[in-house]
């Protein structure tokens, strides 16, 4: 069996119509987009279908544009079809007021702690969840240290007494 | 006695069980992770991993260094096998960068990678026996293990966290003291091994204490996403050095074992097995190196000036190494957008990098795929029901490593 990023989008755009876009093939990885609303009805079909059979969950992550009115956080999941040696990459968009996105944890026991991850890193909230909470970060924090508002200290910084450290 | 932190069943007056904190710091639990059992007389009822104790915010840090000193961070994921991280982050910046690497380069980044993953193999497995209640074969193999980081540390100067190669290559030649001793350890090491094997393969106890504990199905593995030796020793043939081979590994010959419950015997087996496959890899790619005559056996980068470091001598000379040497250690050479994701068979199984980048410096945003931190999640189901000397061995045989759980 053999998967071509042509025949996987042919597929979805004959499944989701206009609703899957943005399909984009950096460094050869198809990518493409769908609203939040609909990332499990493409993952269960990615997962289900047939000739698709993308079980495999790679990797799951967050990433934040703070540019982009109403689409700020981007939840990112690499997929694999293991047998035929293939990979693609989905990704959801959501507002940062209300970033909701459905859990994929009935479909990918692993994305159980992924999810928490990047609930814990960008506060991406991933409704059906069984256990979201933080997971590397501390429970009483009250921020979500990844999104691009925390920047990181400034090296060139000379106020700080730190001497045992080599700078000041 | 009523302030107890203890957890009562539901609807219970008296609590049943007994909670048992198994960490942070236990030497049973080789790593800083915390698991805090339920335990009904000896058997696990149920567990709560707890990590991050050593969480060190690697991708937030990535966000603002220069692809070169993001080298130094990926040592410290998986650091029993730190040039396997290294070469997958250097695989990495070449695919977003187009980089070429010439073959010899790609010949001795298998031969480091391949020694990385018998030193990786060779700390789970002797620690496995450790566990067990066999503390020599651990002893007998370190040994080996430091002639290994004596490799590493004739090529790159440093054993542990061994900030090895640069984008594009070496950062310099191997030596011939290097090459001697991988000819070295080609030679004697392979006894080591058969004698390693003998003492725990058909040991009645070994086998009784590893045989049916930690088990885990093939499906339940892939939807947990195992990879490697523990996706293997569960039966599914998975690995990337064939699936989609990097760094040349096309041009060799080796077999992928696969076990068959994904207990922690089959786990063990997995790895002696891959070790052995592992020093026919390094033997190929050692002949395939020395085959290189002339000029060509020179070559240890890629002609890759604007993010190679050039010659010292150049710097001073020529005007152009001296702009590029500038750029490149002051962090000033600008990155191509794209978003590209790159993986590598580590110690552990797929470790990924995926690197987005806006054109910039740094990159726009960096996620470790880490194998451990996504297959430590299985840890409950694998031991539930089971003894707790059995969840130890269990926990050692997985090769929880927390520098990769936590990033």
């Amino acid at each position: 069996m053999n998967l071509s990023n042509e025949y996987v989008q042919q597929r979805l755009v004959e499944k989701f119509g206009d609703q899957v876009h943005s399909f984009e093939e950096p460094y050869g990885m198809l990518t493409f987009e769908a609203p939040k609303e609909l990332n499990l009805k493409v993952l269960n079909f990615l997962f289900d279908d047939v000739h698709l059979q993308y079980r495999f969950l790679t990797d799951l992550t967050g990433v934040h544009y703070p540019d982009q009115a109403g689409r700020e956080l981007a939840v990112v999941y690499h997929l694999h079809n293991l047998s035929a040696k293939h990979r693609i990459r989905f990704k959801v968009f959501t507002d940062i007021q209300t970033p909701d996105v459905y859990t994929a944890t009935g479909l990918f026991a692993t994305a159980n702690w992924m999810e928490r991850e990047t609930f814990d890193f960008y506060g991406v909230n991933f409704v059906g969840h069984p256990n979201l909470k933080r997971i590397l970060n501390v429970e009483e924090m009250d921020y979500f240290p990844l999104r691009k508002e925390f920047p990181l200290e400034d090296q060139t910084r000379i106020d700080k007494d730190d001497a045992m450290f080599g700078r000041g | 006695m009523n302030e107890q932190h203890i957890r009562l069943p539901e609807g219970s007056i008296e609590k049943t069980t007994t909670t048992l904190n198994l960490g942070p710091t236990h030497p049973a639990t080789h790593g800083v992770m915390q698991n805090i059992l339920e335990l009904d007389g000896e058997r696990v009822v149920s567990t709560e991993q707890t990590i991050g104790y050593i969480h060190r915010a690697f991708e937030k840090l990535a966000e603002r260094r220069p692809l070169y000193q993001i080298t130094t961070l990926t040592d410290r994921l998986n650091y029993c096998s730190s040039p396997i991280n290294n070469m997958g982050w250097h695989l990495t910046c070449e695919k977003l960068l187009g980089v070429q690497t010439p073959k010899r380069v790609d010949y001795l980044r298998v031969i480091i990678m391949e020694l990385a993953r018998i030193s990786d193999h060779l700390i789970c497995n002797s620690i496995v026996g450790v566990d067990a209640g066999a503390y020599t074969g651990f002893l007998y193999v370190m040994q080996y293990r430091e002639l290994i980081y004596e490799i590493y540390e004739e090529v790159c100067g440093a054993r542990l966290t061994t900030n090895m190669g640069r984008i594009g290559g070496f950062e310099r030649n191997f030596s011939n003291t290097a090459f001697e001793k991988i000819e070295k350890f080609l030679k004697e090491y392979p006894k080591v091994l058969q004698e390693f094997e003998d003492l725990f393969i058909r040991n009645r106890i070994f086998m009784d204490r590893t045989q049916g504990t930690g088990g885990i199905s093939a499906e339940r593995a892939l939807n947990y996403g195992f990879t490697g030796p523990n996706l293997r020793a569960a039966g599914v043939d998975y690995d990337l050095r064939v699936q989609q081979p990097y760094s040349s590994y096309e041009d060799f010959q080796f077999n992928i074992p696969v076990g068959t419950t994904g207990d922690n015997y089959d786990r063990w087996l997995v790895r002696q097995r891959e070790m052995w496959e592992s020093l026919s890899i390094i033997d190929q790619a050692y002949r395939k190196v020395q085959d290189f005559k002339g000029k060509e056996a020179e070559v240890y980068h890629a002609d890759a000036p604007a993010y190679y470091l050039p010659a010292k001598a150049d710097v001073y000379t020529k005007m152009e190494a001296l702009i590029y040497h500038f750029k490149i250690v002051m962090g000033e050479t600008e990155i191509p957008k794209g978003e590209v994701y790159q993986a590598v068979e580590g110690g552990n199984g797929e470790l990924g990098f995926y690197l987005i980048s806006d054109g910039g410096r740094t990159p726009y945003r960096l996620h470790f795929r880490r194998p451990c931190f996504v297959y430590y999640q299985a840890y409950e189901e694998l031991i539930k029901g089971s003894m707790l000397s059995d969840a130890i061995m269990t926990m050692s045989s997985l090769n929880l490593i927390a520098g990769e759980l936590d990033a």
